[in-house]
């Protein structure tokens, strides 16, 4: 990975970021830890070693830091997308360029993101200059209702993109898990419950298996969800489907399961925290798109997380390869409701925990990832401002404790068009 | 359907159903009631529209956006009878027999407007049963308007008003044909038929769509077209046919009626106003010239993702461009999209829309001027805040030849307003109160001013907050 990046330092001066974790101490700035916790004013968060050693006030500057003054900014954590397909898409129509599901391909449950995920697709460059550092990536589904392993990425500017591969299983058991399965949810039940079972005979007797449902290498694939060791991340959006899904612990007790979408989670809310199933929605869906989403609501987040569920953001077949940059916006949204008679939103400091930290915790990697705590991985963004506002703007990025470039195709193609008259040269010459 | 699938593929889903439009409008037309008139001359389907009763409001200490690119703080409104009847400063004259609403710490804005929405033609549930938006039988459906699938009980309809401030929008075919159609301007007031939504005396729009839509769809059935090139041909040659039934009228033996070719016609005689889809720069100057050769004027260019490449020709020929504020990469022709795009098109001084495309951001066209606005500052474009809520009401409204009765708080225009609790383009903001021709539509504080469509009535989260 760093090798990687000395060759694109070679090649383009722009990308001239300090290629290894340096020991930072930024100063001055309005601190958001990201766990919920109210910003702190003029604090310092100081990185060393690819990690957050510090986050505070009372934080000692080691003497070998590059200070960087963040006087009248903000700097948090950077942000986590909780659920996306960057990566995995340049051009959604290019079919060529969009590796989220494999429709003619023999397996299911065993199709694995970690090879598809393109660190160097523009958007990965164009969300990390907005702040984005990390992300969880699903495939989406092809001809199974299960679509493979997702991971933990980060966005940074090497060639490693893989924070935690096989991170977690996807599966559709909503509408879309309905028309996978044949046409009905009781298909797509029964499938869900037959394949489990026969992982199960899979993991008996290897050599024997043989199945009209699936290949070998998925039925080894759903070994780990089946104990409990990866997440089943699970979409569905009405309340009787989520009901249903919660049900499955019943005869499958080691699931460990993370609802998707949810736009009528509001609903059951009760049902969900209880069950300690958490959930990455989606924000701001208030239409009935379709049957299953007739409540939805964009109070639905914010009276989850009021019932006691765990609740972080997620962007599902929400434009989910190329703007993670929404999330920012997207929680200030919620920030709004709370002015909205009627309305139930999050309070900023949740807000902003919904789209750093508690997505990190949801994927089991709140020790890792998802704020300024010390031990955390070193990814920073320091903002213009309040990061949830529309008028702010990114001026540094640190992932895994290096600077980022902030520089994509979109920022080149604005500085040769700043005017768009062609000079002395025909526009193709500058550079 | 397999709507979901296609939002995995996200914006190519919303390329599918809605996809973009173009108005282009002369100044003339935009400028002058009658004209504007001109284009609802065929009496067919006329709006039976009309206001719901209002009071005289007065709304005091408010920061207001005029919708012209100017802002008064600390500023009055004063509405009465549907119309606006003075906007000023603290001095305005307040009557004794208002309403008087303290708009301390609050900003007004004229209603918004989008010049590009599906509401209605694909409407939510997405189920197939209401895929009306695209004839996509032939690339050459001038024929077909819009408001004939217009269905009235959209939910979509109401979290525009309530969430966006929406008070008119214009309903377009979709880009699947060259020639999708004509366009329809509604008031964003619920009613039981489409002819009660009509903005009266709006002209009609007549959608066009140029690049990858049409000759993905008809080039897949090995139709004509199939390339760019064909595209081209096929629109040159309807206009030519446009042009020779257009003589024929004027004729001393004038043609059978042909719903098509008035149509194509309303537009060569600047009556109907165009609407055209198309995202390349190339392809952008392409469409100019073909208009220069049958004598006809683009009004804005839809979901022009390049216009910033071009954007000196474009304040030249005086084309608005109606765009997203960010979106880019859902296919090849939206792949060079950039964020400041409306920020170096309002460089040039070219005129700049923002539009939606789309049920969820038609929800928060303020924010997506923000953002855009903000892309801009960032680059060390100078750009107002009130410029900006101009993009998403003076500008839409000119374009969809409106500009003379709403789209800014002159005196005499209909009173559709916005009272928002704090700046509109601050991420913190909603709509607080919406007026439509002085009739309060929405309250945010008063549930039974919340419309509640046919189709959300007796359902789960019915009346709610959305």
């Amino acid at each position: 990975m760093k090798r990687f990046v000395a060759l694109l330092v070679s090649s383009f001066a722009l990308m001239a970021a300090p290629v290894v974790a340096e020991t930072v101490a930024i100063t001055g700035g309005k601190v958001v830890v990201g766990d919920g916790s109210a910003p702190i004013d003029g604090a310092t968060v100081v990185i060393r070693d690819g990690l957050v050693v510090a986050a505070g006030t009372d934080v000692a500057i080691p003497a070998n830091a590059r200070q960087i003054d963040a006087s009248g900014k903000w700097v948090t954590p950077g942000i986590f997308a909780g659920f996306s397909r960057i990566g995995l898409i340049e051009v959604n129509a290019v079919t060529a360029t969009n590796d989220t599901n494999a429709a003619d391909s023999v397996f299911s449950a065993a199709l694995d993101v970690q090879y598809a995920v393109n660190p160097f697709a523009a958007p990965v460059a164009v969300n990390r200059a907005a702040g984005v550092t990390r992300a969880v990536v699903s495939p989406s589904t092809g001809k199974s209702i299960f679509g493979g392993y997702g991971a933990i990425v980060d966005l940074g500017q090497d060639s490693d993109p893989i924070t935690k591969a096989r991170a977690f299983q996807f599966v559709e058991l909503g509408e879309t898990g309905h028309r996978r399965a044949g046409g009905s949810r009781a298909a797509s039940h029964i499938l869900f419950r037959a394949m489990l079972e026969e992982a199960r005979t899979y993991s008996r007797n290897p050599s024997l298996f043989d199945s009209d449902l699936m290949k070998a290498s998925d039925a080894k694939a759903l070994l780990p969800v089946i104990n409990g060791s990866t997440r089943l991340l699970v979409h569905v959006e009405s309340a009787n489907d989520i009901l249903k899904v919660l049900d499955l612990s019943k005869d499958f007790p080691s699931l460990k399961l993370v609802l998707v979408g949810v736009n009528e989670g509001w609903r059951v809310a009760n049902a969900i925290a209880a069950a300690k199933v958490p959930v990455l929605a989606s924000a701001l869906s208030d239409l009935p798109y379709s049957f299953e989403d007739l409540a939805a609501t964009q109070s639905n987040i914010g009276r989850m997380k009021r019932a006691g569920v765990e609740v972080a953001i997620g962007m599902i077949n929400d434009r989910d390869a190329h703007q993670l940059r929404y999330s920012m916006q997207y929680a200030g949204n919620l920030v709004a409701l709370n002015k909205v008679p009627r309305a139930t939103g999050l309070s900023w400091d949740e807000a902003f925990a919904a789209i750093s930290s508690k997505p990190a915790e949801i994927m089991g990697m709140g020790a890792q990832l998802g704020s300024l705590k010390a031990g955390r991985k070193g990814d920073v963004v320091i903002w213009t401002g309040d990061p949830l506002e529309l008028s702010t703007q990114v001026e540094s990025v640190f992932i895994d404790g290096v600077e980022q470039s902030l520089s994509n195709r979109q920022e080149r193609l604005r500085e040769r068009y700043r005017n768009p008259a062609p000079g002395a040269l025909p526009k193709a010459y500058d550079r | 359907m397999e709507l979901k699938d296609l939002l995995a593929v996200v914006a190519v889903g919303a390329l599918v159903t809605g996809c973009a439009a173009t108005a282009a409008e002369t100044e003339t037309a935009s400028a002058s009631a009658t004209s504007s008139s001109k284009g609802s001359a065929n009496p067919a389907f006329p709006s039976t529209y009309k206001a719901y009763p209002s009071d005289n409001i007065v709304i005091t200490g408010a920061t207001i956006f005029d919708g012209e690119g100017q802002r008064i703080d600390d500023g009055v409104i004063f509405m009465s009878a549907g119309k606006i009847v003075s906007v000023g400063g603290p001095e305005t004259i307040i009557p004794t027999d208002s309403t008087i609403i303290d708009g301390t710490g609050k900003y007004v804005t004229p209603g918004i407007i989008d010049v590009h929405s599906h509401l209605g033609d694909y409407p939510t549930p997405s189920v197939a049963a209401h895929s009306d938006g695209n004839e996509a039988t032939s690339p050459v459906t001038p024929e077909v308007w819009a408001e004939h699938s217009v269905w009235p009980q959209d939910p979509g309809f109401s979290r525009a008003l309530a969430n966006g401030g929406i008070t008119s929008l214009q309903i377009l075919p979709g880009s699947a044909n060259l020639f999708g159609g004509r366009a329809v301007t509604l008031k964003n007031v619920p009613a039981r038929t489409v002819q009660a939504m009509k903005f009266p005396g709006a002209p009609y729009g007549m959608k066009m769509a140029c690049g990858e839509n049409p000759k993905r769809v008809y080039g897949n059935r090995n139709r004509k077209p199939a390339t760019r090139m064909g595209s081209l041909s096929l629109t040159r040659q309807t206009w030519i046919n446009a042009q020779d039934y257009q003589k024929k009228q004027k004729g001393a033996k004038p043609p059978k009626r042909d719903l098509a070719m008035e149509t194509l016609v309303g537009v060569l005689e600047g009556d109907i106003l165009v609407h055209n889809h198309c995202y390349r720069a190339d392809e952008l100057n392409q469409i100019i010239d073909m208009s220069k050769e049958f004598g006809y004027k683009v009004t804005a260019f839809h979901h022009a993702v390049e216009s910033y490449k071009i954007a000196d020709i474009l304040a030249k020929e005086e084309i608005c461009s109606a765009i997203w504020a960010d979106w880019w990469g859902f296919k090849m022709e939206a792949y060079d999209a950039i964020p400041e795009n409306a920020a170096l098109l309002q460089q040039a001084g070219a005129c700049v829309i923002i539009h939606s495309d789309d049920e969820n951001q038609i929800q928060r066209l303020n924010q997506e001027a923000s953002k855009a606005l903000a892309d801009g500052r960032a680059m060390g474009i100078e750009i107002s805040d009130a410029q900006a809520i101009q993009w998403i009401t003076y500008n839409p409204a000119k374009a969809m030849g409106i500009a003379d009765q709403t789209g800014s708080l002159k005196p005499g225009k209909m009173a559709d307003v916005v009272l928002w609790n704090d700046n509109p383009l601050s991420v913190y903001s909603r709509p607080e109160k919406v007026w439509i021709d002085g009739a309060m539509l929405y309250d945010s504080r008063d549930p039974s001013r919340r419309p509640v469509s046919d189709f959300e009535l007796g359902q789960p989260g019915e009346g709610d907050v959305k």
